[in-house]
């Protein structure tokens, strides 16, 4: 069963709608011990990067780094991706997970800000998770971005270069949004399942 | 590059997609869910639905129709017509909409811009603003309650507004060319996205792909939305996403 963990931050419906299509089992989630039994996690997330604060509060971080810790795949979505680096602009106090070095910054001042639609991503590297997929058209909704390092397998470019998907082991992150990126999305989806 | 969006709304009253000219004389033109599927199939970058006759009679949008339209698109899909408090839009969210639009209780209570905002993340409210050209045609008032109540506010001035308390995008509908195939207001379009710095979804007029390449240039729109030229089969989406291609618009072709 693939947990996708609910912390209070927006709208986790189309994860679920996407794996229910794709025919894998899931399950919205907030309980920490769901999220420790699961086989998978995801952790999707629009909105504010200090909303992951309630998931150090709640038990559910620890119980995501000991998962991670174990080798169960991991996918963090959007914010999800970018609390797996160092911290964000977006709110200086809270700490990310430290997984990947850097932080995510601000897009500059000569694009407008926030990033929304559907933008190409160039794939980098070999890459469990986009494997046997194209560069592609993805869509896109943040306000700010990751950047690029040794462990991006895909980037996009808006007012500059930024990683679109990281990959480390079993640790998976996108920028992007699968479950809205038509059918791409939902074979990198089917693929995060698949593993 | 981002690529300019092509949006395909459907207006939806009494459960079926219908459209008018000028937000009157409907004509019946399919179901919601069915609709929303094609267009989304035929290459659409994202899906709008409107329930129309909610703003006016003050009923609740129809979630079933919300619920059946998400089960198999996975394209952006956002929701809009009647929705007034934070309640009613959670329950748009949970059936499946990605973006909730407001327009007539946003003016009337601009604090539920902040509150869905809040909860859902900006990238979730669209504000949607019908405008409607002055007698003097140098600026614009907002409208509500379906294009039926004047609000004497200024439309650019509201657009800026509605960005300050959080609201992510502005679906902005020239209510003088709604329906006439006559073209988006281009003047519009450019005076509020030169006010704001959210996308700007132009709407109102579309009736050829040169239409949505002169938004798209002279509006600066981010995104276009139209409903007539898609549902009665006027325009395929391939066809227009070609010609835009062929206009040095980037859009998301082949998809």
């Amino acid at each position: 069963m693939i947990a996708i963990v609910d912390y209070g931050a927006g709208n986790l419906t189309s994860v679920k709608k996407a794996f229910d299509w794709l025919g894998q089992s899931c399950a919205i989630t907030s309980d920490p011990a769901e999220v420790q039994r699961a086989e998978k996690i995801i952790l999707p997330g629009v909105g504010h990067f200090s909303a992951t604060t309630a998931l150090a509060r709640s038990g559910l971080q620890k119980v995501i780094e000991d998962a991670i810790g174990r080798g169960i795949p991991f996918l963090g979505i959007c914010i999800g991706l970018q609390w797996m680096f160092e911290g964000s602009e977006e709110s200086p106090k809270t700490r990310g997970l430290g997984l990947f070095q850097g932080c995510c910054g601000r897009f500059p001042a000569s694009v407008k800000s926030p990033h929304v639609g559907w933008n190409q991503i160039i794939i980098l590297h070999s890459s469990r998770l986009l494997r046997d997929m194209q560069s592609s058209f993805v869509y896109f909704t943040h306000s700010f971005r990751a950047p690029i390092i040794d462990v991006t397998t895909a980037c996009c470019e808006y007012g500059g270069p930024f990683a679109a998907a990281v990959e480390r082991d079993n640790v998976f992150g996108v920028q992007f949004h699968p479950e809205k990126s038509g059918e791409f999305g939902l074979r990198l989806l089917n693929n995060f399942g698949e593993l | 590059m981002l690529t300019k969006r092509i949006i395909a709304c459907l207006d939806v009253d009494a459960g079926r997609v219908v459209k008018g000219v000028q937000f009157e004389n409907l004509r019946d033109a399919g179901d919601p869910a069915e609709l929303a599927k094609a267009h989304s199939e035929s290459g659409a970058d994202e899906i709008v639905l409107l329930d129309i006759s909610a703003a006016h009679q003050r009923r609740a949008t129809l979630l079933d129709i919300v619920r059946r339209a998400a089960k198999e698109l996975f394209i952006p899909f956002t929701v809009g017509g009647g929705i007034r408090t934070i309640e009613e839009a959670a329950a748009v969210f949970s059936a499946g909409a990605d973006k909730i639009s407001i327009n007539s209780a946003a003016i009337e209570n601009p604090l539920l811009i902040t509150e869905i905002a809040e909860r859902f993340g900006s990238q979730a409210v669209v504000v949607a603003i019908d405008a409607k050209r002055g007698h003097h045609g140098a600026n614009w008032e907002a409208f509500v309650q379906g294009g039926r109540q004047p609000t004497g506010r200024d439309a650019i001035a509201w657009a800026c507004e509605a960005e300050s308390r959080g609201g992510g995008e502005i679906l902005l509908t020239s209510m003088d060319r709604d329906g006439t195939a006559a073209g988006f207001d281009c003047k519009l379009t450019k005076a509020v996205s030169e006010a704001v710095r959210i996308p700007v979804i132009a709407s109102g007029g579309a009736g050829s792909a040169a239409h949505f390449t002169q938004v798209f240039r002279e509006g600066q729109a981010d995104a276009a939305l139209a409903a007539s030229i898609f549902h009665y089969g006027f325009h395929r989406m391939s066809t227009l996403k070609q010609q835009l291609a062929a206009d040095g618009i980037p859009v998301r072709w082949p998809c």
